[in-house]
């Protein structure tokens, strides 16, 4: 079968971080290609390189044997080349040939749009699917399935021969996810290439022919589907043993500092129940929307629940009362940086007293002095990089914003720390910085949650891990018997892992 | 930062456009009277405008958490009217006030309740309640007007400061005006209104209780706009369902031409003083030449149109001239980082 499109050594990197390096990757047509890796793999940059959102750092994408340079997602497109979303980007008011033309309507001769002919160009397309649902349908009015299914459609009316589908099972029942089979089928046979991207060995195992394998940005397999297992592909995702440093440290675990009995919030987690010790890091690992965030975000009271209880110590936390988490001694390390975490325009002081603001204040007055003292101690902890603790945080570095927010925290001078990705999207200096800062806290008798989706992380930092998988508690792990395949093949699904096992 | 962009920065502040516009409308206002530099005169035009100088101030507030209520000149018509039958019912002036007080305060707490419980947009929400609001002083009123206010109600807003010939509503607002700054810009509370109206999830996320505070500057607008009310009650002696009509978008002009980012988050008291008077004295000068109400209304829309644009630019400019001679050493320095 011919190569439609081949990558060659691409590497993408953004300050900080490399999202890519050195991937290569041939996408044959008339064959279903899985892209496997774990959470910042780096399958999500590789998807916004062949769309033409990204631009490439260095090497090289070939399309039918000849160099190309995608600027826009429009370059990439016109190459052929069509990505189906998790989250459909459709127009729901609008009707299902409304949105399959939009941007490249086609017209009549006298330059008016040529209705009849995009229904009757929908129509056959849908045919060629064994579609049955009428071009004058409004979207909103379809289900989640049928949205992908037009989009398919979509994109086989700009003559796509490359389909990238990103986890397009995610939101389907099982009978929809048949019908997705089949759909994916009759492409493959029309000689589409299509590449897709899933969580899901069974899925994989199911309908993929060949795969490629990517960790840290790095290219680490590929081959035939049929030639490897389950554990064969885990392995490859988790990589070999920890080859990343992470400080040494004799943990000493204390007493009860949190405790969390039968939280649920309905539709995003479900009877969680687990206890946080003084002086242990307890890790958190799943895939994205497992539910780790949104649990985290509840415990704190930033979001509510429909039931269960929070303890800190001896005091109960009540939902919705992040202020009441905070006097017992709580500190909530969110994971959306900029959205969450700190407030771009105002100054790195500003930031960094917010949360303890009645701590240097005096009769309701913030005293400059003062805050600009506790900035100033904090910022030389971190090792904060800024021009002037008068700087507004927008013109931080990812990392030095992170700095920020830990310091913001470091302030209200906590006894729980409840990290959430705190090195998601950092350079390497920083990450190793956050790494020895959160061992040193932990050292000191703190309490310290981890939620992270790099494995590694996880397992180099934990005393303990708990895994999450569709807003359960699936999994335990101690830090002597937490290895790498378990945990992942806990989130995932592959392996029957038990808590409690 | 050097010298030069430190000029650069002061001068292409918006405030300092303000006060060439206070001075430009000075000089156009002397041209068409020579008397009105006299103190005397300066002094009192300021009775005009002075109920929707003091309702600017919790705007302020308001519009720099990110919210907005355009319901303030509805509940003065209520208020106004409240207190008016509080009069018929042979209540005392003491007990009038605090009738138009409490009937502004119950307003604005309706406001917060609408806007934070339901989660609705103010703008939405604010809308809806001020024909609520007036619609109910039109119901009670019909087309008549209260008369027969006290004399001594007019000390309040016709009146001056011991046996001078300053205001007693100019006392009143330069004083409430020194709190709000000062709260604005010193006090805790200012730097979590800020950060409210700079990114509400990051505060609420540090655990900044952003709905308690939202309630209270919506409660503390209708407050304001009740004693608005007094004020004007007070200088017009009458309530009629129709008073203080528009003043809501008025009153939302001088916050924002003020320099007040309309999208919250930005904003200074200095601002919004210098565009009380700027928009306080053009409106004085364009009446004294008979220019009709119409034609200002007209140049008081486009003044909010111009205001809404004006401040953004001249920032973007302002930026631009100092990113020009600013490298950002951040960036570089973290590049070279990672390469090593």
């Amino acid at each position: 079968m011919a190569e439609v499109v081949r990558l060659e050594d691409v590497r993408k990197y953004f300050p900080g971080v490399k999202a890519l390096d050195g991937v290569t990757m041939s996408i044959r047509s008339g064959e279903v290609h899985a892209l496997i890796g774990e959470n910042g793999a780096g399958k999500s940059t590789l998807v916004k390189v062949l769309t033409g959102v990204h631009s490439l750092t260095s090497g090289t994408v070939y399309v039918d044997g000849a160099p190309v340079s995608f600027r826009s997602p429009h370059d990439s497109q016109a190459a052929g080349i069509a990505a189906i979303h998790q989250e459909a980007s459709m127009f729901p008011n609008l009707t299902i040939v409304e949105n399959i033309f939009m941007g490249h309507h086609l017209r009549k001769a006298s330059g008016l749009l040529d209705w009849a002919a995009m229904k009757t160009r929908t129509r056959e397309l849908c045919g060629r699917l064994s579609l049955k649902i009428s071009p004058d349908t409004l979207v909103r009015d379809l289900s989640v399935a049928q949205r992908h299914q037009i989009e398919i459609v979509k994109a086989l009316s700009i003559d796509a021969r490359v389909i990238i589908m990103d986890e397009p099972t995610a939101s389907l029942s099982l009978k929809e996810i048949k019908e997705l089979y089949e759909l994916v089928r009759k492409l493959r046979e029309a000689g589409t290439a299509i590449v897709f991207i899933s969580h899901k060995f069974e899925e994989i195992f199911e309908i993929a022919d060949t795969y490629t394998v990517l960790r840290d940005g790095k290219y680490v397999g590929d081959g035939r589907v049929g030639d490897v297992t389950t554990d064969d592909l885990v392995r490859m995702m988790a990589g070999a043993a920890l080859d990343r440093l992470f400080p040494e440290r004799t943990p000493t675990i204390g007493g009860i500092a949190l405790r969390v009995q039968s939280l649920r919030q309905a539709g995003v987690f479900e009877d969680i129940s687990f206890e946080l010790h003084k002086g242990e890091v307890l890790g958190f690992f799943g895939l994205v929307g497992a539910g780790r965030s949104e649990l985290m975000q509840s415990i704190f009271g930033v979001r509510g629940r429909d039931g269960g209880s929070v303890f800190a110590g001896a005091a109960e936390l009540k939902a919705l009362r992040p202020q009441q988490a905070m006097a017992e001694g709580i500190a909530f390390v969110p994971e959306d940086r900029q959205e969450q975490g700190v407030i771009l325009d105002m100054s790195i002081v500003e930031n960094t007293t917010l949360a303890s603001l009645k701590a240097v204040s005096r009769f309701g007055f913030p005293n400059r002095k003062t805050e600009l003292a506790t900035t100033e101690r904090l910022a030389k902890r971190f090792s904060l990089r800024a021009s002037s603790l008068r700087q507004v945080v927008a013109a931080l570095s990812g990392g030095n914003q992170q700095k920020v927010v830990l310091s913001k925290w470091l302030a209200t001078e906590p006894r729980i720390l409840i990290l959430d990705e705190p090195t998601r999207g950092i350079d390497v200096g920083t990450k190793a910085a956050v790494h020895s800062f959160i061992g040193e806290l932990a050292d000191q008798g703190y309490a310290i949650i981890l939620v992270s989706s790099e494995l590694h992380e996880v397992l180099g930092m934990s005393d303990r891990v708990l895994v999450m998988k569709e807003g359960r508690l699936v999994a335990e792990f101690d830090r002597d018997n937490a290895e790498a395949e378990q945990v992942l093949g806990a989130a995932i699904g592959a392996t029957t892992a038990q808590r409690g096992a | 930062m050097s010298v030069s962009q430190r000029l650069a920065k002061t001068f292409v502040r918006w405030e300092a456009v303000l006060v060439v516009l206070l001075v430009g409308v000075f000089i156009l206002n002397t041209s068409l009277s020579p008397f009105f530099l006299r103190r005397i005169n300066l002094l009192n035009a300021t009775y005009n405008f002075m109920e929707r100088a003091i309702m600017a101030l919790p705007m302020m507030l308001i519009i720099i958490v990110g919210e907005i209520d355009i319901s303030v000149a509805g509940t003065i018509a209520l208020s106004s009217t409240m207190m008016g039958l509080a009069m018929q019912a042979g209540a005392s002036i003491p007990v009038m006030v605090i009738v138009a007080l409490g009937t502004g305060l119950l307003a604005g707490m309706l406001n917060a309740v609408i806007v934070l419980k339901f989660r609705v947009p103010s703008i939405a929400v604010t809308i809806g309640t001020m024909s609520l609001y007036r619609g109910i002083a039109y119901v009670i009123l019909g087309n008549q007007a209260i008369t027969g206010y006290p004399r001594e109600l007019a000390t309040v807003g016709q009146g001056v400061v011991g046996n001078g010939m300053f205001p007693i509503p100019l006392a009143i607002f330069i004083a409430l005006a020194a709190v709000f700054g000062v709260v604005l810009h010193r006090s805790r509370l200012g730097r979590c209104f800020y950060a409210i109206g700079n990114n509400a999830t990051a505060a609420r996320f540090s655990g900044l209780p952003v709905d308690r505070y939202k309630a209270a500057l919506f409660s503390l607008n209708g407050l304001v706009a009740g004693f608005a009310a007094v004020l004007l009650t007070s200088r017009i002696l009458s309530t009629r369902p129709n008073i203080a009509t528009a003043w809501e978008l008025e009153v939302v002009t001088l916050v924002v031409l003020g320099g007040v980012a309309i999208t919250g988050g930005k904003g200074s008291i200095f601002g919004v003083i210098l565009s009380v008077f700027t928009i306080g004295y053009l409106r004085f000068g364009l009446s004294l030449i008979n220019v009709p109400s119409q034609v200002i209304g007209i140049i008081t829309g486009l003044l909010l149109v111009g205001a809404i644009i004006l401040p953004g630019l001249f920032e973007k400019l302002s930026n631009r001239m100092i990113i020009d001679r600013q490298l950002i050493p951040d960036i570089d320095s973290e590049t070279t980082t990672i390469d090593a």
